[in-house]
């Protein structure tokens, strides 16, 4: 097929980006999307034009490193990330628009690259329960229910990607903390640092630059993991308990 | 069992390689019986002061599991930890991409299981190429690692009652495999990386996201640092410390397509090969037999299927050539030829990895294959459910291999419901690495490697969810405990920012980066990879022959040299620039692949995972030979600038098997 | 709270009282007071029904409510203080978030998000926004004020017993069809508001985990939203047509 691109190129962190129109032919409907990109990025170095930058790594879809807006939608019109995006999802004479993730929190970098370390900030400010190594209890002295197991797994799915924040009309990242959130305090390993944890999740949110939620569900339509949006709920619920429950 | 085949020409170095003096691990304590060894060396492992230790500093590269579960425990112990990564967080290095699971000898099944034959099945695995001292211990640790896991709130599955549910993986015949769902690695992971965050926030532990390491730094023949390149913003930086641990991961990409993240590379590890760190048996590599096939030139990477698919897929290809085109569905049962069944009636389609992988390879060589041409050839094999559907029914096999299927058809457009599944194998792991000692300190004093990057407990072939525990063995309880003893010599003396040696390794890393900006050729760094890619796997893959070897070293030794004069790096070194990136990485893969062959030459053995053609049993099976090869090769760097590697030298560590009797292993 | 983006992890304490998650508390919280009170208002309405005078009896009991416990009027005057430091504090969040919403994403994307989420929250804010603009009219047209805008209804005429009738009042205003069209307006703009208020609310205080819970916070949200328009809208658009009559 032949397609129409219209991408996001900044050459750095200060630069004005712009959109630039490129022509890609004879792209094959098994191709991933980011190899399709990398065919037109090998097409551009050949032709003397500096190639498009975009991260990925895993092309498997569990890292959470790839992210694109494409059209309009986090990760593209399937639910899945965008290296799991196949051009069979597309059709000859489309036009595809590909966009950097569009958030404060999340600068952008070069081109279709953007910085998700607010994050990992996230996740310092509490987002672990503590234990040194070597102080572990035998790992069959507490047992744990299989649904609460299950949802701490459902949770734990999120690979970090930040496409709930690309999607969110307030650029929120409520689903990928509401998801570690629920995670952790779904287990009773879980349990001492609980209050104490969302609070300080949530402010580091905060000061982050992230914005407020409005419970719109945007987040979980796109999440390639599929976190239910129930997760903010947990979260909500957690720091409403926080402010009775904590010392 | 003797292995000798007096039918061999003598060794012949064909003037790739030298022999030097022999080495020896001095760290184990090999006085006391195997399994007071671990104790023995961790009570005489030097102590260092609570107090002392915020003064002392380690770098690590790397933040897989073995790199942040390191990072993690030495920072919550108190020492000065900084870590690189090339990702844009921790929490993405490949280890997360891990499917099947940990092992470890809980034996909360009660079905025999013990850390002895954890430690049994893991040298047996290996084919007898790894260190008995080190797999023993390992063994040991595995099951604090489900502890430490556990209490980290990592969500393995578990049985109604609450408790952890196990499953047997890989052919052992014993249930010990932790997991969660398909996923174990990521989960595992996020476990580590957080108790690294944990510490980044109470300042014990320095990130450097983004950074790939390009040089070690020596200091009077101790590691002191390294140089990275920040890759936001193209600047390049020593840090200086006084320890270095390497956790770098595999170097299966030298093969371009492979299982492994597009980013994976050999350049830390290669930068201390360098620099004087010995490289371990380079050319073991395992080839995982279920992977989906190649669909066309542009692909980027291979996908792994667990192993378990073969529980309940058969495997086939037509009987003849002129089928391979058709519908599957119409070829009748008397024209599929279930190779793995007719060869093995035994195992069938669960032999190991290693057999299932050269058979596919075989039946696609003579013609047979099935999937879309990749050039010339059709790269597949089938992997047919029908008759389990049939069987158990479409709900039992979707409870099984849902996500499985689901990821397969969201990558070929197919459902394995209705269509056999196509797969093929593909390099997925690389037992070789820096060797080490039992203290997994390299040849270099000061520089530790951990994880996939060292040589590894695998020897010549891994068993599957073996290295997750190896990683986190290595990162959570080994390093932390050996390497105080290193480090209660310290602080070393402080290395000055303008010493020679560290402007000398910073200078170097300039001048290659602007070397390689400066060629301005005619071809994309991609297309020198895919083409070393095609070399490795045609001729240093799954099956080897002296003469393919001998050829692969000359065109490799070309295209390297091509590629220092022909590649295109466009853009500028002093911002973010992918490529350049790539052609750091790729120079170095040009380098490591002709230490890959030169190794594999001179094995001239089949073990473990791969198969030398001139050393077969009459029935065409892998044929070990412990009266040579009963070693583990460890190559030194023989000197030479960017793109010229001299003649290495082979160091032999032989293996010394004490408390396991050695056996020639048969599957049929 | 500032919406800057930053590179440094929070030092000193936190607490839950100053996060967006708290905001969202009283936005929820007095978001359901309105909702309490907006279907008493409605049921009150319905009155007109029974004729002006009836409808001004029921608002003369408003005024009676625990009087011997509070003076005459005091439980009115409690209630509306309390509406209206509710007003205040729901507005003062609804656009602080905004303006933070506004901050966490200054560029925007090329092409407009069609997802349902973008939608949502404008219709959240602008609606709000005409809610209270609304509010003040209407506050000045029946309560402040008593303004009226119909000319054929002379002061003496609006007096029912010789006290003016807020009853007749409101007859007449909407006897004029532009009155009603704004009482329309408003309602669509609330009914929107309730739609997803109501679910969201209930998200907010975290009452939705189970699948069941959710099913019901978003029916209930759909029902409220339903019958406040419509239970709001019957009253105007009767007087229009005639049907009730002064
Ligand atoms: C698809 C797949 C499935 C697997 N499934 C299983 C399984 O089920 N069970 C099992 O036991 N094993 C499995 N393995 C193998 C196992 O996952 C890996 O061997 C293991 O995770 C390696 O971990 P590591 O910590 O050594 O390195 P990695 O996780 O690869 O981490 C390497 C780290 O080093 C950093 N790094 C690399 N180079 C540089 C540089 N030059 N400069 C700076 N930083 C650098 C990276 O950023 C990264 O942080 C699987 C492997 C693959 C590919
Ligand atoms: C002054 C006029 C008003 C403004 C500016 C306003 C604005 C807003 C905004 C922006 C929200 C946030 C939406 C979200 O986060 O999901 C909201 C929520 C809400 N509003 Fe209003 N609103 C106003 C009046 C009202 C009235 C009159 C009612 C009741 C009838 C009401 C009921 C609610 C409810 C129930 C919520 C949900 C709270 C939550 O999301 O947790 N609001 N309002
Ligand atoms: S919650 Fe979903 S969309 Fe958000 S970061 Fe996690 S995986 Fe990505
Ligand atoms: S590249 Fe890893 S999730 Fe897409």
């Amino acid at each position: 097929m032949n397609l129409t691109l219209n991408i996001w190129r900044q050459d750095g962190p200060n630069a004005q980006g712009r959109m630039v129109t490129y022509q890609l032919a004879d792209v094959s409907e098994h191709m991933s999307f980011l190899e399709m990109l990398d065919v037109l990025n090998e097409q551009l170095v050949e032709k003397g034009e500096e190639p498009i930058a975009f991260d990925s790594d895993c092309r498997e879809g569990i890292c959470g490193m790839c992210g694109l807006m494409i059209n309009g939608k986090a990760h593209g019109p399937e639910v899945t990330t965008t290296c799991q995006l196949h051009m069979r999802s597309f059709h000859d004479g489309d036009t595809i628009t590909v966009e950097p993730w569009r958030a404060t929190a999340f600068p952008v970098l070069r081109d279709l690259v953007v910085d998700r370390s607010a994050f990992d900030r996230i996740i310092q400010s509490g987002g672990f329960i503590s234990v040194n190594t070597g102080a572990a209890p035998e790992a069959h002295s507490v047992p744990v229910p299989k649904p609460k197991a299950d949802r701490a797994f459902e949770s734990a799915k999120c690979i970090g990607c930040g496409a709930c924040v690309a999607a969110c009309p307030n650029a929120s990242a409520m689903l990928f903390m509401g998801a570690k959130v629920t995670h952790l305090g779904e287990l009773p390993q879980g349990q001492p640092e609980r209050w104490a944890r969302v609070v300080k999740m949530v402010s580091q949110h905060d000061h982050e630059g992230f914005g407020g939620c409005t419970n719109t569900g945007a987040c979980a339509d796109v999440c390639p993991k599929e976190i239910p949006l129930d997760v903010i709920n947990q979260l909500n619920k957690d720091l409403r308990g926080s402010m009775s429950k904590r010392a | 069992m003797t292995t000798t085949n007096p039918t061999r020409p003598a060794a012949d170095t064909f003037g790739m390689y030298t022999v030097g003096a022999p080495i020896a691990d001095t760290k184990a304590p090999t006085t006391v019986p195997i399994d007071k060894m671990w104790t023995t060396r961790k009570f005489d492992a030097k102590l260092v002061n609570p107090s002392n230790r915020r003064k002392l500093s380690v770098i690590i590269v790397g933040t897989g599991l073995a790199g942040a579960a390191a990072a993690a425990s030495l920072g919550e112990a108190g020492y000065n930890v900084q870590v690189f990564f090339y990702q844009d967080s921790a929490r993405r290095a490949h280890s997360i991409a891990a499917q099947g699971g940990i092992n470890a000898a809980k034996n909360y099944n009660g079905d025999g299981d013990s850390v002895y034959r954890l430690f049994y099945d893991t040298v047996k695995g290996g084919d007898y190429r790894a260190r008995e001292t080190n797999v023993y211990r390992l063994a040991e640790v595995s099951a604090n690692i489900i502890d430490q896991c556990v209490a980290q709130g990592v969500p393995f599955a578990r049985e109604y009652g609450g408790l952890l549910d196990n499953r047997s993986f890989g052919g052992t015949q014993v249930a010990r495999t932790f997991y969660a769902a398909g996923q174990t690695g990521q989960q595992l992971l996020i476990g580590a990386y957080q108790a690294l965050e944990r510490q980044v926030a109470k300042g014990t532990v320095t990130q450097f996201k983004r950074h790939e390491m390009l040089e070690l730094i020596v200091v009077d023949g101790r590691a002191r640092g390294i140089v990275a390149r920040n890759m936001a913003t193209g600047e390049l930086e020593t840090h200086l410390a006084d320890t270095v641990v390497l956790a770098s991961g595999g170097y299966g990409n030298v093969f371009f397509l492979s299982t492994n993240a597009m980013g994976c590379n050999v350049t830390a590890t290669w930068r201390a090969h360098r620099k004087g760190a010995y490289f371990g048996n380079p050319c073991y590599t395992q080839i995982h037999p279920t992977c989906i096939p190649v669909a066309g030139d542009y692909q980027s990477k291979l996908t792994l299927m667990s192993e378990s698919l073969r529980n309940d897929g058969r495997i086939w290809v037509p009987k003849r050539a002129e089928d391979c085109d058709k519908d599957p569905r119409q070829i009748p049962e008397d024209d599929r030829d279930y190779y793995l069944e007719r060869i093995y009636p035994a195992f069938g389609n669960l032999v190991p990895r290693d057999i299932a992988s050269r058979q596919a390879k075989n039946v696609c060589d003579e013609g047979r294959g099935v999937g879309p041409k990749v050039g010339d050839f059709r790269r597949g094999v089938y992997l047919d459910f029908a008759e389990s559907i049939q069987r158990l029914g479409r709900a039992a096999i979707e409870e099984k291999y849902g996500n499985l299927f689901d990821m397969y058809a969201q990558i070929t457009g197919e459902s394995p419901y209705e269509v056999p599944m196509r797969i093929y194998p593909a390099v997925h792991y690389t037992m070789g690495g820096l060797w080490v000692d039992y203290d997994l300190q390299t040849s270099i004093t000061g520089l530790y490697a951990a994880g996939e990057a060292n040589f590894s407990d695998h020897g010549a072939n891994r068993l599957g969810a073996s290295s997750l525990m190896q990683c986190l063995g290595d990162g959570y309880f080994v390093l932390p405990n050996t390497i105080r003893d290193y480090l209660a010599n310290g602080p070393f003396p402080k290395v000055a920012a303008d010493a020679p040696e560290v402007t000398g390794a910073l200078a170097a890393a300039q001048a290659r980066i602007d070397r390689l900006m400066a060629i301005n050729g005619e071809r994309t760094v991609d297309s020198f990879h895919r083409e070393l890619g095609h070399i490795m796997w045609e001729y240093c893959g799954m099956e080897r022959t002296e003469e393919g070897l001998l050829k692969a070293i000359g065109l490799i030794r070309s295209l390297r040299e091509e590629f220092w004069r022909n590649v295109r790096v466009l853009g500028s070194a002093d911002s973010l620039n992918q490529s350049l990136e790539r052609a750091g990485r790729v120079a170095d893969f040009l380098e490591l692949g002709e230490l890959m062959c030169i190794d594999a030459l001179h094995r001239r053995e089949s073990c473990g995972g791969h198969f030398r053609a001139e050393s077969q049993t009459e029935d065409g099976e892998a044929l070990r030979h412990d009266d040579e090869f009963l070693y583990v090769a460890a190559w030194e760097f023989a000197g030479g600038a960017d793109g010229v590697v001299g003649t290495p030298v082979l160091h032999k560590e032989d293996l010394v098997y004490k408390s396991i009797e050695l056996k020639q292993r048969s599957y049929k | 709270m500032d919406p800057v983006a930053t590179t440094t992890l929070l030092t000193g304490e936190t607490t839950a009282r100053r996060t967006t998650v708290f905001m969202k508390f009283l936005m929820a919280t007095t978001g359901a007071l309105f909702v309490f009170y907006v279907l008493m208002h409605m049921y009150g309405n319905l009155k007109i029904f029974a004729g002006p005078a009836a409808f001004d009896e029921y608002a003369e009991h408003l005024r009676e409510i625990l009087v011997p416990i509070l003076p005459y009027s005091g439980f009115l005057w409690l209630f509306r203080a309390l509406l209206v430091v509710s007003l205040v504090v729901h507005a003062y969040a609804a656009f602080t978030l905004w303006s933070r919403a506004n901050g966490a994403r200054p560029q925007r994307y090329a092409v407009k998000n069609a997802a349902k989420g973008a939608a949502r929250t404008k219709m959240m804010r602008w609606g709000g926004v005409t809610l209270l603009a609304w509010l003040i009219f209407h506050l000045v047209q029946f309560t402040i004020a008593k303004v009226n805008f119909n000319g054929a209804f002379s002061a003496d005429k609006l007096k029912l017993d010789g006290h003016p009738s807020t009853g007749l009042l409101v007859i007449a205003s909407f006897q004029l069809w532009w009155v009603v069209l704004i009482y329309l307006i408003a309602l669509v703009a609330l009914g929107m508001h309730l739609f997803h208020g109501v679910w969201s609310g209930a998200q907010t205080l975290g009452w939705t985990n189970s699948a069941t819970s959710r099913r019901l916070a978003h029916t209930t949200a759909h029902l409220v939203a339903g019958i406040v328009v419509l239970g709001f809208a019957i009253p105007p658009l009767a007087i229009l047509f005639g049907i009730v009559k002064g």
